[in-house]
C-alpha cells in the first residue's frame, strides 16, 4: 500500500518533469521571447524567494502538516527588515529582527500543532490572522519607504557571477538536502508523516521534531523577508499575500504527498520553477496577474488529483 | 440512550445534557461580554448599536451556518469568502444589466451553489483533502473575480433590492428576519431530518456511516453545495447592504466565519456541533469586534484578535473534549 520513501522519488520524476517540460514547450512556442536568455534568468531570479519558502514547506507538508501563515509571516518579516533597517541604518539588524519574528511565529505554529494538538491548517490559519493583524499594526497600513541602499543592493548584487538571491537559494537547497537525507532530523521528518507511532514507540518525542520543522519554516520566512524588501525597495503590508499558496503549489506539483508523509526535495525545486514558468509565460502572453493566480490554483488541483490517482493505483 | 426504537443513528448533535451545557457556557459568555461592554461604554446599549450588532451577526451567520454542516462532516471550506466575492460580483452585474433583482438573486445563489458543488466533487470524486481542495478553489475564485472585475466597482442598485440588506420591518433589520428563518431551517434540517442526522454520522465515523448504508459521497456533495449556496445568499445580502460590489469584499470573511463555527462549539473532528451554536459563535465574535470598535481600538487589531480567537476556540474545544494528537 504505502510505497517506501526511497522508491517514491524515482516514480515521481516523470510527473513534475513532464509538467515542467510541457509548460516550457507550450510557452516556448506561443509566448514571444520566453526562451530568451534574459527571460529565463529572470524566471530563475524571481523564483528565489519562493524557493526559500517552498523548501521548508516541503518538510512541513511531509509531516502531514501545513503552514498557511507563511505568506503573512513573510510580509511581517519584510516589514521588520524595512522598519529596523530604516531606524538603525543596519541591514544585519533588520535581518536579525526578521529572523527573530519568523522563528517566533514558527515556534508558535509548532507549539499549537505539536503540543496543543490543533489541526495544522486551522492553527496556521489563526496565526495567519495574527500575522496579518501585526503587519497592519506595525505599518499602520502604510508602505515603509526610504530604506537603506544596502538592503536594496542585496537583491541586485552578484557573487561569483551569480545574483546573490540565486546563490542564497542554491545554498538553502544544499542545506535542506543534507538536512533531509543525511541527518537524523530528516529521518524523523519522514517518520513524522509516514509513521508517527513508530517514533513514539522508539521512545522519541515527535513534538520536538515537529516544532523544529515549523521553526525552520519561520527562519526561512525571515530570510525571505529580507529579499522581499530588497526586491520592492520598500516594506509593504500586503507584500507576501498568497506567497504561501505558491509555496504549497510548488510542493504539490513537485510530488510531495499531503497525506502519506513522503516527499521529494528536488521535485519541490522543479515545482517552484514550474509555478514560475507558468506565471512568467502567462505574463508574456499579457494575461492579467489575476488569471495567473487562478491558473496556479487550477494547477494545484490538477496536481493533487494526479497524486490521488497515484496513491490509489 | 433509552429510546432505541428509532432506526436513525443516535443524534449526537441533539440538544441534550452535555451539549446543552456547552450551549449555556457560550450563552453566558455572550451575556458576560454584553455586561462588560455595557459597563465600559454608554452607547453599547443604544438601539442603533444593538440593531447594528444583530445585522452584523446575521451577515456572518449566513456564511457560517453552511460552513457548520461542512465542519460537521470533519471537512472545511476555505473558499467561502472568495465565493461570496465572486457571487456578489456576478449577481451585481446581472442586476445592473437586466434591472431585475430576482435574476440577480438567482444568479448569486446559483453561482455560490455551483462553486460549492465543485468543492464537493473535488472532495468526493477526486478525493482531495477538503482543506487543500477548497484552498485551491479560494485562489481560483479570487483570480477569476479580480480578472472579471478588472479593478472596477459595480455601484448603485434598485432601492427595492437594497431593502434586503438595509431595510427594516417592524423596527428590526430585514437580515435579522432572514437570520431567524435560516436558523430555524438549519436547526430543523440538522436535528430533525434523516439527511441531517446522516451528516452527523458521516462526520462522527465515515467508515461506520458507509457500512450502515449512508450514501457518504452524496451527503458530502450536499453539505459543500449548501455551504456554497449560503455563501451565495450572503453575497446577496452584502450586495444589498453595501450597494456596491468589488473584487475584494470576501477577503476578510473566511476567518471570521470559521471562527464563528468553532466558537459555537462545532468540532473540527466532525460529528459534534449545532447550527444554533454557530449563531451564538457569530454573536460572540460580532460582540467582541463591535466592542473593540466602540472602545476605539484600532481596526487594524481585528485580524489579529480574530486569529487568536480561532486558536483559543479550537484549543478550548479540544481540552474540554479531550481529543488527542
Amino acid at each position: 500500500m504505502r510505497e517506501s520513501a526511497a522508491a517514491s522519488p524515482l516514480r515521481r520524476i516523470p510527473g513534475v518533469a513532464v509538467m515542467l517540460a510541457l509548460l516550457v514547450g507550450i510557452f516556448g512556442t506561443i509566448a514571444p521571447g520566453f526562451l530568451s536568455l534574459a527571460n529565463i534568468s529572470n524566471v530563475l531570479l524571481q523564483s528565489t524567494i519562493l524557493t526559500l519558502l517552498a523548501l521548508p514547506m516541503t518538510l512541513i507538508i511531509m509531516t502531514e502538516g501545513l503552514d498557511l501563515s507563511m505568506g503573512a509571516v513573510v510580509t511581517l518579516t519584510s516589514l521588520m527588515v524595512a522598519i529596523v533597517s530604516l531606524a538603525t541604518g543596519s541591514m544585519l539588524l533588520g535581518l536579525a529582527a526578521a529572523i527573530v519574528v519568523g522563528i517566533g511565529f514558527g515556534m508558535l505554529n509548532g507549539w499549537l500543532v505539536a503540543i496543543a494538538g490543533i489541526p495544522p491548517f486551522v492553527a496556521t490559519l489563526g496565526t495567519l490572522g495574527m500575522a496579518q493583524g501585526l503587519c497592519l499594526i506595525v505599518s499602520d497600513g502604510q508602505s515603509v519607504v526610504g530604506i537603506p541602499r544596502a538592503v536594496r543592493d542585496i537583491y541586485s548584487a552578484t557573487l561569483a557571477g551569480l545574483p546573490v538571491p540565486v546563490v542564497v537559494a542554491l545554498i538553502a537547497y544544499a542545506v535542506f538536502h543534507v538536512l533531509l537525507y543525511h541527518t537524523r532530523f530528516g529521518t524523523y521528518i519522514f517518520a513524522l508523516g509516514g509513521n508517527r507511532e513508530a517514533l513514539r514507540y522508539a521512545g522519541l518525542s515527535p513534538a520536538k521534531w515537529l516544532i523544529g520543522a515549523y521553526m525552520i519554516g519561520g527562519l526561512m520566512a525571515g530570510i525571505a523577508g529580507l529579499f522581499m524588501t530588497a526586491r520592492m525597495n520598500a516594506g509593504h503590508p500586503t507584500a507576501g499575500l498568497g506567497l504561501e499558496f505558491d509555496a504549497i503549489a510548488a510542493v504539490a506539483v513537485g510530488g510531495t504527498s499531503f497525506e502519506r508523509g513522503n516527499g521529494w526535495l528536488f521535485g519541490t525545486v522543479l515545482g517552484v520553477i514550474a509555478v514560475g514558468v507558468l506565471r512568467n509565460g502567462l505574463n508574456l502572453l499579457a494575461l492579467p496577474s489575476s488569471l495567473q493566480v487562478a491558473s496556479v490554483g487550477f494547477l494545484v488541483i490538477v496536481a493533487l488529483f494526479l497524486d490521488g490517482l497515484r496513491s490509489r493505483s | 440512550m433509552t429510546d432505541m426504537t428509532k432506526p436513525v443513528v443516535a443524534p449526537p448533535g441533539s440538544i441534550v445534557s452535555g451539549d446543552l451545557m456547552q450551549l449555556l457556557y457560550r450563552l453566558s459568555a455572550a451575556l458576560l461580554i454584553c455586561i462588560i461592554l455595557a459597563l465600559l461604554n454608554d452607547s453599547f446599549l443604544s438601539l442603533g448599536n444593538i440593531l447594528n450588532v444583530l445585522r452584523q451577526t446575521s451577515l456572518l451567520f449566513f456564511i457560517a451556518s453552511g460552513l457548520t454542516l461542512v465542519v460537521l462532516t470533519a471537512g472545511l471550506d476555505l473558499s467561502v469568502g472568495a465565493n461570496v466575492a465572486l457571487s456578489a460580483c456576478l449577481a451585481g452585474t446581472v442586476i445592473q444589466h437586466t434591472g431585475s433583482p430576482l435574476l440577480g438573486v438567482l444568479t448569486g445563489l446559483l453561482a455560490g451553489g455551483i462553486v460549492g458543488l465543485l468543492n464537493g466533487v473535488m472532495v468526493t470524486a477526486l478525493r482531495i483533502p477538503s482543506f487543500i481542495a477548497t484552498y485551491g478553489m479560494l485562489w481560483v475564485l479570487n483570480g477569476l473575480t479580480y480578472w472579471y472585475m478588472a479593478g472596477e466597482t459595480i455601484h448603485g442598485f434598485p432601492p427595492g433590492f437594497r431593502q434586503i440588506g438595509s431595510g427594516y420591518l417592524f423596527g428590526l433589520p430585514i437580515p435579522v428576519y432572514l437570520l431567524l428563518i435560516f436558523l430555524a431551517i438549519g436547526t430543523a434540517f440538522a436535528q430533525r431530518t434523516i439527511w441531517g442526522q446522516e451528516i452527523y454520522a458521516v462526520g462522527a465515523n465515515p467508515v461506520a456511516a458507509r457500512l450502515s448504508g449512508i450514501p457518504v459521497a452524496r451527503r458530502l456533495l450536499l453539505v459543500y453545495g449548501v455551504s456554497g449556496t449560503m455563501a451565495g445568499l450572503a453575497s446577496i445580502i452584502f450586495l444589498a447592504r453595501l450597494n456596491s460590489a468589488e473584487a475584494d469584499i470576501g477577503e476578510s470573511l473566511t476567518l471570521p466565519a470559521i471562527a464563528a463555527v468553532l466558537i459555537g462549539g462545532t468540532s473540527l473532528f466532525g460529528g459534534v456541533g449545532t447550527v444554533f451554536g454557530t449563531f451564538i459563535g457569530a454573536l460572540i465574535l460580532t460582540l467582541v469586534l463591535n466592542g473593540m470598535n466602540l472602545l476605539s481600538v484600532n481596526a487594524n487589531w481585528q485580524p489579529f484578535i480574530t486569529g487568536v480567537i480561532v486558536i483559543v476556540a479550537v484549543w478550548l474545544d479540544m481540552t474540554t473534549r479531550r481529543h488527542k494528537l
